[in-house]
């Protein structure tokens, strides 16, 4: 393989916001929940929306039924005088990836990235039937929850995992939410009292699965000398990759994820030691999918996952999901760019010095995107 | 097989949100409630809780008269598929006076061929016990007979 491309000119998260998560927003709308993050992420570093020069958003109109929400929730930013924008109908982590590819090319050195997705509006688990391929997979139905049982139940009979280390996982990732105030579950309970909950779909019980949330996040890049003004220690992007898989779960191992460890090759996640990792394994039984594929199984906080042992460079430093993860607050969309996030702000803050920030969608980790984030820029 | 049905109907909540739950509250009760940017004091109706220049909430309220103008207009001639109105029918762009955005509302009680630019206009409600929270409550706009607004006075609004 050619070797992977690195990033050419330094660009970094320099500011993050997130609304709190809920499960169902009953008076904003889309515009409303937005205002206030959008406004938090440029008053952070004391910068207004004359100072970006390009916006990208990652939402999808599927979640309220509203055609073109993604176009009117850009008054949410107040683009007068009009200026460069995008969206995609992705997570906002994809939103991030076209920013920084834009960002690369010079013209502009600071973006607004953000994203939002309420699903009480709608029946989740319908709307994301439709997100399968229409002809033999959508027409059955089937629930996300369903096919994570699946890919679960795959997992256990290749000896993988156990319903304990699912349950461990939730445990962890929970009990850490209790420290995130924008977490929307976060508790303390042992595995012995989880594997006492019933199955919602065999085997994965009720702590398995991720909230169904509504929620909004936002980030602003900046480049070079703009993200060295503006934020003391930035969290410079320097790999950031996506990959994705066939569109038909059947036709793949779902035990293992080869579009993540591609992802985390290209991105570089190997290059050097990951102090912390915040991946988006919305079901408690992926993440140790997510993390044997980064390399990272095994290390550090991450224990209680089956995996097939850690990679040797990264030890017992590493910090996983100190947000709660999407175990957490899972807002459709927005969980990915979440988790860019929040491993930025560990390393803002010195808690952090090479974090690995993950976003997953489609069915059962179809589609994958890995950021690795330092706090030192070679050669800067 | 040459022929697969598959039926996708989805159903949803709408919420419209805080500043445009007070204009179908209005509605309601037989008024226009816009609200104005703190920041360039233009008057949406109706507001979506923000003003889409300056990106920041619109809270204050505006209470707005019943009166206003056409923008521009099309006369529909073409019928389809749902259609309540009898053709030819009049869909203008209505700029209530004090506001700074137009919205769409028919024009009745004149001929196709005798609408203006600019022709001054009143709301028509629909009987009080028949009024709800949607733009239904207002079953279209009238001709005042008042004189014609010149069209520099709205021309940044088409
Ligand atoms: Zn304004």
């Amino acid at each position: 393989m050619s070797p992977a491309p690195r990033a050419r000119r330094p660009v970094a998260v320099v500011s993050f916001a997130q609304a709190h998560n809920v499960r169902r927003e009953d008076e904003r709308n889309e515009v409303e929940m937005l205002m206030p993050v959008v406004a938090e992420v440029f008053a952070n570093i004391g910068i207004t929306k004359d100072d970006v020069g390009f916006i990208c958003s990652g939402s999808t109109d599927y979640l309220v039924g509203g055609p073109f929400s993604f176009v009117t929730a850009l008054d949410a930013v107040g683009v007068w005088p009009p200026r460069p924008e995008s969206h995609v109908e992705m997570d906002g982590a994809w939103a991030l990836y076209e920013a920084w590819v834009l960002l690369q090319e010079g013209e502009v050195d600071a973006a607004l990235v953000y994203s939002f997705g309420r699903s009480s509006p709608g029946n989740l688990a319908e709307v994301m039937a439709l997100q399968l391929d229409p002809y033999t997979l959508a027409p059955l139905w089937p629930d996300p929850v369903s096919l994570a049982a699946l890919q679960a139940r795959a997992l256990i009979d290749a000896g993988k995992a156990t319903e304990a280390d699912f349950a461990s996982v939730a445990a962890r990732n929970r009990k850490a939410a209790l420290s995130n105030p924008k977490a929307q579950v976060a508790h303390d309970r042992s595995v012995e009292e989880l594997l006492g909950e019933e199955y919602v779909v065999a085997p994965l019980r009720r702590h398995a699965l991720p909230p169904i949330t509504d929620g909004a996040a936002a980030v602003v890049l900046a480049a070079g000398d703009t993200a060295r003004r503006w934020c003391e220690r930035p969290a410079w992007i320097t790999g950031i990759d996506h990959r994705i898989e066939t569109h038909a779960p059947g036709a793949r191992d779902l035990t293992v994820s080869p579009s993540i460890a591609l992802a985390a090759e290209r991105a570089g996640v190997g290059d050097g030691p990951v102090d912390l990792a915040e991946v988006h394994a919305p079901f408690a039984s992926q993440e140790g999918i997510v993390l044997e594929a980064l390399g990272l199984a095994g290390a550090g906080g991450a224990g209680g996952n089956g995996g097939n042992g850690g990679n040797g460079g990264n030890g017992a430093g590493l910090s996983v999901n100190p947000s709660g993860g999407a175990l957490a607050a899972n807002p459709m969309m927005t969980a990915g760019l979440t988790r860019i996030g929040e491993a930025a702000t560990r390393i803002w803050s010195g808690d952090a010095n090479r974090a690995v920030a993950h976003a997953t969608s489609g069915p059962c980790l179809q589609q994958n995107l890995v950021c690795v984030l330092d706090a030192a820029w070679e050669g800067a | 097989m040459t022929m697969l049905d598959t039926p996708i109907h989805l159903e949803y909540t709408f919420t419209p949100g805080i500043a445009q739950s007070r204009f179908l509250r209005g509605l309601a009760e037989g008024r226009f409630v816009g609200q104005r940017c703190p920041v360039c004091g233009k008057v949406y109706i109706p507001s979506r809780g923000s003003c889409p220049v300056d990106g920041v909430p619109t809270g204050e309220d505006v209470a707005l008269p019943d009166t206003g103008i056409v923008t521009t207009y099309c006369v529909v001639n073409v019928p389809f598929a749902g259609q309540a109105i009898e053709i030819p029918y009049i869909a203008a762009q209505v700029l209530l006076d004090g506001a700074n955005i137009s919205f769409m509302g028919l024009i009745q009680e004149i001929p196709a061929t005798d609408v203006r630019m600019g022709m001054r206009v009143q709301a028509v409600w629909v009987e009080p016990d028949e009024l709800g929270p949607t733009l239904a409550s207002v079953k279209y706009f009238k001709p005042t007979g008042g004189p014609d607004a010149p069209y520099e006075s709205f021309e940044e609004y088409l």
